[in-house]
């Protein structure tokens, strides 16, 4: 059964459609039962599932996902909300030090299926801590897997198959997109959807690659369309997992348009974009037209509401980009 | 004394202790708290003796790996020299379903549990970082960050309640092992948080061995540890964590009353360090010898050896052939860890995702050919 419905909606049917198939599967966090979440990402699911299977947790980030590894061995498979990116530090011990750690530290006798489900992103005019993008912190941490959703249809399965997957992942939720409508197949196979840890063509094209992900991707794809209009047809790749990365469809786009742009809401600085323009220099030199350019959140902290239009990479900044790479 | 109420005096820490058996291995019958709980012992002769093997056995495994790494073959060691009791008290007194979650010390529950004790020795000799299955020996893989296992304890005795596995004798139960100096971490605060609103089946066993490598506990506490669980809506308990008997008797105690489903408890098992906090600390820099003097006179082990003699439940061959039996297993032990074999070189890339990887197969596909450029050129 396909309908239209927002992203935020989409990532409901998914939980519920988790909670359904796997019995071990809980879901955990702040203010995640009666109220539904802050976003209402969890709305109604421990009306129908009930509060040890949909768990209101003290406010403590750290005893989210602790508790959690714990849950884990004894083998649950819990999916944990951090109610905003900026709440997420409280468990960076936990997750950097045990989640990513347990499998290798117990030469793989030990498995923690546990989601992270993290809200990331600016632009909803929000007060400091709530419009974050850490996702390089965890994409840089072995053992851990990073995955970012940009459309509704994306957002139901992958969230499904991050729960579903034995490894941990980190699963980041634009949130600004939160409210966009797309059609998702309610009843599509999981054994048969688009995996995981790959990269999507999103709109093929022949001059440019644009890659992007999570709340960017939009940005993109208008992009493209008003770059067509100088006729310049962009390529538009959505990362969809930042770790791994699915370097052979960004290499076999790149080699082919010769030109490579990155865009993502989180600082330059160490960010995806560098590590991404490093591994096409090294995999695509040849190829390339022009240097590999990042257009990014500047290496400032996130700015206060009134600023952030400045600090986030917008159209007008992704088709500067693209000019300065056809006029290198 | 017969009966009595917590041991105070001069020889304990104000507020008292729960103990059964004094420094000069007198037996006290029982001991009833101020919430009227009574402790007490009823060991046979056989289990007695048992007791002290274990607690002689902990020890010489322990010097033995201290001598390891003193002779390069272990990369540090985690003594738990002076800790015995403490160890094996609680260790014993866990039933075969309950689950405990170590630090790095706690290589008595370890082999209380029946477990190899070459086990962890992988961790400390640097041929892997532990490597075990938890779920097979009841046993967690030991946690190096302080305080961090407490949580993963906490889950997991949440998951027993949502598996339905408290409210009767057969319960599990949950215990969390960790330090005086893990007492500050945040993390351990939410785990007591945690435990209590969920009424989770567990039991908090701190060892208060007083020093936190260099820092005493005036650094972590203004009031003593057990105290601590009043704020967090479940009891506390302080034991004297150098006599077997009182540490046995409040563990079990209070691990029934979590699979019974009534909650946690926080145990205080008041101890000392006799060693050093690892093989690369120095503690003559911050702690004299009058007070390391001091607690030689409450040593575990002595003070269950002079029971045992008084009470004529063991002669002298008895003591001999455990002291032979403990050497024999310290010296298998040394030849087991002097044969760990070094891990293959591209082992490193093994296990970092059950899934996989394919960014990872690649850089062991790399490394495998760098490696075998080598082959014949005599590096």
């Amino acid at each position: 059964m396909a309908e239209t419905t927002t992203l935020g909606k989409a990532l409901n049917h998914g939980l519920r459609r988790a909670l359904e198939n796997d019995p071990k599967v809980v879901i955990m966090g702040e203010d995640v039962g009666k109220l539904g979440g802050v976003f209402r990402i969890t709305d109604a699911l421990q009306k129908d599932f009930g509060d040890d299977r949909v768990i209101d947790t003290p406010l403590a980030e750290a005893g989210i996902v602790g508790t959690a590894v714990g849950l884990a061995i004894r083998g649950f498979r819990p999916v944990c909300e951090i109610q905003f990116d900026g709440f997420v530090f409280p468990a960076y011990n936990q997750i950097v030090s045990q989640v990513a750690k347990m499998h290798y530290r117990s030469r793989g006798k030990l498995r923690l299926p546990i989601t992270i489900r993290i809200p990331f992103g600016g632009g909803i005019g929000a007060v400091e801590h709530h419009s974050e993008s850490p996702e390089a912190y965890f994409a840089h941490t072995p053992g851990l897997k990073v995955v970012s959703c940009s459309n509704p249809a994306d957002a139901y399965t992958m969230l499904q198959q991050a729960i579903a997957s034995d490894d941990p992942v980190i699963f980041f939720e634009p949130k600004r997109r939160y409210w966009e409508k797309g059609e998702v197949d309610l009843d599509a196979p999981l054994d048969q959807a688009y995996p995981l840890h790959s990269a999507k063509v999103l709109r093929p094209g022949t001059d440019a690659t644009l890659l992007a992900y999570g709340p960017m991707v939009r940005v993109a794809l208008d992009a493209a369309t008003a770059a067509a209009e100088d006729g310049r047809e962009l390529e538009v790749i959505d990362l969809r997992s930042l770790s791994p990365i699915d370097y052979p469809v960004i290499f076999e786009s790149v080699k082919r348009t010769g030109r490579a742009v990155i865009v993502h809401e989180a600082q330059g600085n160490g960010g995806l974009g560098a590590e991404i323009a490093a591994r096409i220099t090294e995999n695509c030199f040849y190829s390339l037209e022009a240097p590999v350019l990042r257009v990014t959140g500047y290496d400032v902290p996130y700015p206060a509401s009134r600023l952030e239009e400045e600090f986030l990479p917008d159209l007008d900044r992704v088709l500067d980009a693209v000019d300065r790479s056809f006029g290198w | 004394m017969a009966k009595g109420e917590s041991v105070a005096g001069t020889d304990v820490p104000a507020g008292g202790f729960v103990q059964l058996l004094t420094p000069d291995g007198e037996r006290v019958d029982s001991v009833t708290t101020a919430d009227g709980t009574t402790y007490s012992v009823d060991f046979t002769d056989e289990e007695y003796r048992d007791l002290y093997r274990d607690l002689v056995t902990v020890r010489r495994l322990d010097t033995e790996a201290v001598a390891l790494q003193r002779q390069g073959e272990l990369g540090i060691w985690a003594s738990l020299l002076g800790q015995e009791a403490a160890q094996v008290g609680s260790g014993r007194a866990l039933r075969p379903q309950d689950m405990a979650f170590p630090t790095y010390r706690e290589h008595g529950v370890l082999y209380c549990r029946g477990i190899d004790p070459i086990m962890p020795f992988g961790l400390f000799r640097g041929v892997d970082q532990g490597g075990w299955d938890p779920n097979e020996f009841k046993f967690n893989q030991y946690t190096i960050v302080i305080g961090s296992q407490t949580l993963h304890a906490t889950g997991y005795a949440m998951g027993v309640t949502m598996d339905g596995k408290t409210g009767t004798p057969e319960g599990e139960a949950v215990i969390a092992y960790f330090g005086d100096g893990a007492t500050s971490q945040g993390e351990v605060n939410e785990s007591f948080v945690w435990s209590g609103v969920f009424n989770a089946p567990i039991v908090f066993f701190c060892q208060n061995n007083q020093y936190a490598i260099s820092e005493p506990l005036e650094r972590q506490t203004r009031v003593p540890l057990y105290q601590r669980a009043g704020g967090y809506g479940f009891p506390g308990i302080r034991v004297d964590g150098n006599d077997v008997l009182a540490t046995y008797a409040v563990t079990r105690s209070a691990l029934d009353n979590a699979r019974n489903g009534q909650g946690p408890t926080l145990i205080e098992a008041y101890t000392y360090r006799m060693g050093a906090h690892t093989s690369s600390d120095d503690p003559t820099r911050y702690r004299i010898a009058s007070e390391v003097e001091s607690w030689k006179a409450k040593d575990p082990i002595s003070r269950l050896k002079a029971f045992l003699t008084k009470q004529k439940i063991a002669k002298k061959d008895f003591f001999t052939e455990v002291d032979a039996d403990a050497q024999k297993q310290a010296l298998d032990l040394r030849e087991r860890v002097l044969a760990m074999p070094d891990p293959q070189p591209v082992t490193l890339f093994d296990h970092v995702y059950p899934n996989g990887s394919p960014e990872i197969d690649a850089q062991r596909a790399a490394f495998t050919e760098y490696q075998a450029s080598f082959e014949g050129s005599g590096h």
